[in-house]
């Protein structure tokens, strides 16, 4: 599936913790029956504060305690509720992991735990760095995970995930990363990635706000070096969309990913492990967080460090093609 | 001394057919070769009195949208389900046995699995789980304004979980008074008792401070359970009241001599002799009830 975007319209801002509340509102008033389960850091201001305000009788607040709200989600779930559930991402994963896998996974209910402030969106060092969470949500069967590009996209998922069957992670950062997409008029498929670029040379792949810097990266690559990067955005980590990479691995022959996680276990660990068993031979790069608990600074400061920012990607890119 | 008027017959009723489930469960464990005899023997009489009068429930209409839940926390003691599902007809003990732990040809597992047996209301198996999932339940009955009551049996030992008393602290913020917590309070865990391995006492008072309703019961006598099963305020869903706990204290092993009291009869299978020996204690043992 080919939606394209290019590098000269007028990339605002997004917010995707912003977006997924105003869907839910949205939702809400078009008729649609969920509830809404928190943890303590939705903000009256915010959009799902404006949700929590309008619809009480739907929403619950659990405070700072994970496992419990994951816990209870099931069994609004079982009680035969959809549920839309906010949690502070690095604690959703890592304080709740028996939750996610026994109550939502093994028990298969309809539960979309929206895990915020993805990689080191939030700052604050890490403590507060959700760089582990995708290697967890890729272990554990019957888990549908997504992680949209921006804000239109988060958008998207939210309100396509309301009639989707069985549980689901929606993986969204802090906010404040530009748009990937100018015009929201494109289908998205849950399981099916999106080439968002054209390229000839090598193929990014990349999900969540990454795409992009991935997208900022080809501009450098095309630009400075010549080189004809095509880009994917993989917004569905699991079940990870296998056809597009055989395509772009057969068409490009090199591959590079991009992640706001660790590079054990997430999206790059997913690819390589795909590419190794159908027997790839081109050549391959992970770019995401090294494993270790990252410096502290500026989310932006932070991706440049290690050279997670477009001109990291670039150098990165052109010195495996060289 | 009682303020309830409890129907003896249905109190009699209610023994006999503990006395049932007792030799059935026996039985079973010893034919599938594993099973956690002591905590399930524990339980016996407050599963009983659920299944058989208090609960609006159907095992033959396992789904039925207005029932009561009971949501077994404690998911290793899920072979006195199985054997209560069984005496009310859904299963017969041959069945059971067949489809016992058998790879892909599974229908009952040593833990409580939901898709393998419809009268399960949650899979569980890992502790701390069901007091969150089932106050899910009764925030989704208050949300549907529906009377239905949850039901939630956890193990004393299993309150070493901390998400237990994440619960706790929400269910009384919430204010459930459709929701019943009962703690299976046998005085064992797995290497020993809850008082050597990890204290829970007081339990009456931390529960009263947290902001529930406490009954301190004798889990394994009958009417002491039906006393306060039956003097439940109604499931309202909307009136905000405290949630109700029910301390049910019991015996790790009731009713077979050899097991009562004893850690060492948490998990495992029984042999045939050890199996007849049970069986004869809890006829014997049936005369002292």
């Amino acid at each position: 599936m080919a939606v394209l975007t290019t590098f000269d319209f007028d990339q605002m801002l997004s917010n995707a913790r912003e977006a997924y509340g105003e869907e839910l509102l949205r939702m809400a008033d078009d008729g649609l029956d969920f509830v809404f389960t928190y943890s303590d850091n939705v903000a009256p201001s915010s959009s799902a504060g404006k949700l929590v305000a309008k619809y009480p009788e739907r929403c619950f607040n659990f405070g700072i305690a994970e496992p419990n709200q994951v816990g209870a989600s099931c069994g609004l779930a079982l009680g035969g509720e959809i549920v839309y559930s906010q949690v502070f991402g690095p604690f959703l994963s890592l304080r709740a992991a028996d939750q996610i896998h026994t109550d939502i996974a093994y028990n298969d209910v309809n539960v979309r735990l929206i895990g915020t402030h993805a990689g080191v969106t939030a700052g604050g060092g890490p403590t507060h760095n959700c760089i582990a969470d995708l290697a967890l949500y890729r272990a554990i069967p019957n888990l549908t995970v997504e992680v949209p590009a921006d804000a239109g996209q988060c958008c998207k998922i939210v309100r396509q995930s309301h009639s989707f069957e069985g549980p689901m992670i929606i993986r969204i950062d802090r906010g404040g990363s530009p748009n990937v997409y100018a015009d929201n008029n494109y289908e998205l498929v849950i399981g099916k990635a999106i080439e968002t670029l054209p390229g000839a040379d090598v193929t990014l792949i990349s999900a969540g706000s990454s795409v992009y810097w991935s997208l900022m990266g080809a501009k450098i690559l095309r630009e400075k070096y010549g080189i004809s990067a095509r880009l994917i955005d993989m917004h569905t980590i699991k079940p990870l969309d296998t056809d597009m990479i055989k395509k772009c691995a057969g068409e490009t022959g090199a591959i590079v990913t991009v992640e706001e996680h660790s590079i054990n276990g997430g999206l790059g660990s997913a690819v390589a492990e795909y590419l190794m068993e159908s027997g790839f031979s081109g050549r391959f790069k992970r770019i995401g967080l090294p494993d270790e608990f990252a410096v502290l600074g500026e989310t932006e400061a932070v991706y440049e460090y290690y050279g997670m920012d477009p001109k990291g990607i670039a150098e990165k890119v052109r010195l495996l093609l060289k | 001394m009682y303020k309830y008027n409890i129907d003896m017959d249905l109190v009699r009723f209610l023994e006999e057919k503990a006395l049932k489930i007792r030799k059935d469960l026996v039985t079973f464990v010893y034919r599938i070769g594993m099973g956690h005899l002591g905590g399930e023997l524990s339980m016996v009489e407050v599963a009983v009195a659920l299944y058989y009068h208090y609960m609006n429930y159907d095992v033959m209409d396992p789904k039925k949208q207005d029932r009561d839940r009971f949501v077994l926390s404690k998911g290793h003691c899920s072979e006195t389900l199985y054997s209560i599902f069984a005496d009310l007809g859904a299963y017969t003990q041959d069945y059971m046995v067949e489809h016992f732990e058998v790879l892909d040809k599974t229908k009952f597992g040593m833990h409580t699995n939901r898709k393998y047996v419809p009268q399960i209301e949650l899979s569980a198996g890992s502790l701390g789980h069901g007091l969150s999932v089932a106050l899910g339940m009764a925030l989704a009955a208050r949300k549907q304004k529906k009377g239905w009551r949850t039901f939630v049996m956890v193990g004393d030992g299993e309150l070493n979980e901390g998400s237990n008393w994440e619960a706790i602290m929400a269910a009384a913020h919430y204010r459930l008074a459709n929701l019943v917590l009962i703690i299976d309070k046998n005085k064992l865990q797995m290497t020993g008792t809850t008082e050597q391995v990890m204290n829970i006492d007081p339990l009456d008072k931390k529960l009263e401070a947290f902001g529930w309703q406490v009954k301190d019961i004798d889990g394994n006598n009958m009417y002491s359970i039906c006393e306060a099963l039956q003097s439940l305020p109604p499931a309202d869903p909307i009136s905000r009241r405290k949630p109700v706990a029910i301390i049910s204290n019991t015996l790790k092993g009731k009713g077979v001599d050899f097991m009562e009291g004893n850690a060492k009869w948490h998990g495992g299978g029984i042999a045939k002799e050890q199996c007849d020996e049970a069986l004869c204690c809890i006829d014997d043992n049936r005369k002292c009830w």
